[in-house]
């Protein structure tokens, strides 16, 4: 009887096994449809039905750095023959590079709002990340009146909705002149950061025992010194965890980058959408723009895997 | 005696006398940022406080002339707002219970011995990594009603997803449970995996039926964390606005978040969005508070 109900737990168990893995499937179907969209040749991009099977191509990766126009008949020869391998697909696609005064290929958009995505994320990070680990230990090491209620404002900043904070900042910024100013974004993603990692940062210096600082305060080091030669080393997976979260929450930020920017210092979010309302629609080029910019995310997240719990709940759950 | 009160190191210790006192150290630390979050976002707030009660537009050159309570009568008194809020309501309980079925089902899916279970759950977990708005922009090419992979999945011919103002904002809504159902898995399986075996097991020699122990213990259990979970979404989802502003723009789909921004940034009624700006604000930290209390007692434990 009893192998009998065990029998029936093993196929149960199979099957919920099985399972998981077709929810794995449909949930990763979106994903890899953006991704295979990138590397299709344009005619294939929209079929009906759908295509599956097709011969990878780059040439929406190539457009998406260049600026084109749509042209009948056949290319210049000369400048045919001379173009590369990856250049003469879009030609033979029907499209003609738009060429500068010097003959070279006028680039888009999109790379300069990627450098600046990077430049903004990086420094809003390195900046959040820097402040918050000294505020966090602050808090971790000593004692402060009203600590909790300084932790909750420091917290309910973070949870500001966006739009009702870029109001009144649009305003300032604008009298200021830091409306669509790399600072003035690095300023705000600054901003919503930091409370984010003075929290995670909190968490993990915690768990640094007490006992190795103050070995390190009887061996005759300061204060200062034993913070920086033996917490800081200490927590240097943590600081590199925040670091991750606070760049993917800056990279992938879109609406102060909306409002706050136009043009000089836009980022990759708003930019990317921006293209689907403009002349004829390219999926291949858009799924291209879209497949670059969420690699890094991607690869970051592997990175993150062990800490993404730890980061969801500001540090407040570790497992 | 004072700085007994002031650290949690040894501060008897001769080091405390070395180097800058414990007190400097502390304000060095912690000051700076209180002060750039008190610059940047209390201050602001401060200034549209004062525009709540004017009519001040930022496109014309006019000044600002005071009007009370005005603003706030007209807005909830305004029924154009009320469905705003309404449609957000709507939303954020669609999106939030769609993801603790999706999100809290999954869990239980991945609470057994899964081959790759740590790969599995890695792979589950990138959609909530990636950008709202990227995302929005994407699935417009999963629910093209034309050549969208739906609604050939499906067999749903050219059904409108988007441009349909009854299905528009349940599209919206879905896209956001496919983003942020990991977000509750990832907390139900921490909730999950900390349940100790012993308790299936005594319910197991009980003969305990698998309601009884799922109702009994499983959930009871995981609720701290799942609760956690369903506040934080809660507030992120009164909060969308990139999601729907990227996919859609008709009036059904009009969320609180995108009122508020077009009012201050498109009709440039200044003084009129501080003023919703502040209601929104306060329902919001209302939330947070509540957060924050639950989150500290799951640390607690």
């Amino acid at each position: 009887m009893a192998a009998v109900a065990s029998k029936g737990h093993k196929v149960w168990n199979r099957a919920l096994i099985g399972l998981v893995f077709v929810v794995l499937v449909i949930y990763l179907l979106p994903l890899y449809w953006i991704s295979s969209t990138a590397f299709k040749p344009r005619n294939l991009a929209t079929t009906v039905p759908p295509t599956i099977v097709f011969e990878p191509t780059v040439t929406a990766f190539v457009k998406l750095f260049t600026t084109r126009v749509q042209a009948r008949g056949e290319p210049d020869p000369e400048e045919y023959a001379k173009a590369p391998w990856y250049e003469k697909q879009v030609l033979d696609s029907g499209e003609r590079f738009i060429k500068d005064s010097e003959g070279k290929i006028e680039s888009s958009g999109y790379w300069s709002r990627f450098l600046n995505s990077i430049i903004i994320a990086v420094t809003s990070t390195f900046l959040a990340v820097a402040m918050g680990t000294l505020t966090a230990y602050g808090f971790s090491r000593f004692r402060m009146p009203g600590e909790q209620d300084w932790l909750f404002f420091i917290l309910s900043t973070r949870m500001l909705p966006p739009v009702v904070v870029a109001i009144p900042m649009f305003l300032m910024y604008r009298s200021v002149g830091l409306v669509d100013t790399h600072i003035g974004l690095i300023i705000l993603y600054t901003a919503f950061n930091l409370s984010f990692s003075v929290w995670l940062m909190k968490g993990f210096i915690d768990e640094i025992p007490i006992e190795y600082e103050e070995a390190a305060l009887v061996d005759g080091y300061t204060r200062m010194q034993s913070f920086f030669k033996i917490v800081l080393p200490q927590a240097a997976t943590g600081i590199a965890a925040t670091a991750v979260f606070c760049f993917i929450t800056a990279w992938n930020e879109y609406a102060f980058a909306l409002m706050m920017t136009n043009r000089k210092a836009q980022t990759a979010p708003p930019y990317i959408p921006a293209q689907l309302g403009s002349g004829i629609t390219d999926w291949t080029v858009i799924a291209a723009g879209t497949f670059l910019f969420l690699v890094p995310v991607a690869i970051f997240t592997f990175l993150l895997r062990k800490h993404l719990l730890r980061g969801v709940t500001f540090g407040a759950i570790r497992k | 005696m004072e700085e007994q009160v002031l650290t949690r190191l040894d501060s008897g210790s001769t080091a405390a006398r070395r180097g800058l006192s414990d007190l400097s150290i502390r304000n060095l630390f912690i000051i700076p940022t209180i002060i750039f979050l008190i610059v940047f976002n209390i201050f602001p707030l401060l200034y549209s406080l004062g525009y709540s009660f004017t009519d001040f537009r930022a496109s014309v050159s006019q000044p600002a002339t005071f009007v009370g309570l005005e603003n706030y009568r007209d807005l909830l008194g305004d029924p154009y707002v009320w469905s705003n809020f309404t449609i957000t309501a709507k939303y954020v309980l669609v999106s939030v219970g769609g993801q603790v079925l999706v999100g809290f089902g999954v869990a239980l899916l991945l609470n057994r011995d899964v081959p790759g279970k740590g790969l599995v759950t890695t792979l589950l977990l990138l959609p909530m990594m990636m950008s709202m708005a990227v995302v929005g922009l994407f699935w417009q090419l999963l629910y093209s009603p034309t050549w969208g992979i739906i609604n050939y999945a499906l067999h749903l011919g050219d059904f409108a997803w988007l441009s349909n103002p009854d299905v528009a904002l349940y599209a919206v809504a879905l896209t956001d449970i496919w983003m942020w159902s990991p977000f509750v898995m990832l907390l139900s399986l921490a909730g999950l995996s900390a349940i100790p075996k012993h308790l299936y097991e005594a319910a197991a020699i009980d003969r305990a039926s698998r309601w009884y122990t799922f109702t009994r213990i499983t959930l009871p259990l995981v609720s701290p964390l799942l609760l956690i979970a369903i506040i934080f979404r809660t507030m992120e989802a009164f909060k969308t606005f990139d999601l729907a502003f990227i996919m859609t723009s008709m009036e059904s789909t009009e969320l609180i978040a995108i009122r508020l921004y077009k009012m201050a940034f498109q009709e440039w009624q200044t003084g009129r969005s501080c003023a919703l700006a502040y209601i929104v604000l306060i329902m919001v930290l209302a939330i947070t508070n509540i957060y924050v209390k639950y989150l500290n007692k799951a640390k607690e434990r």
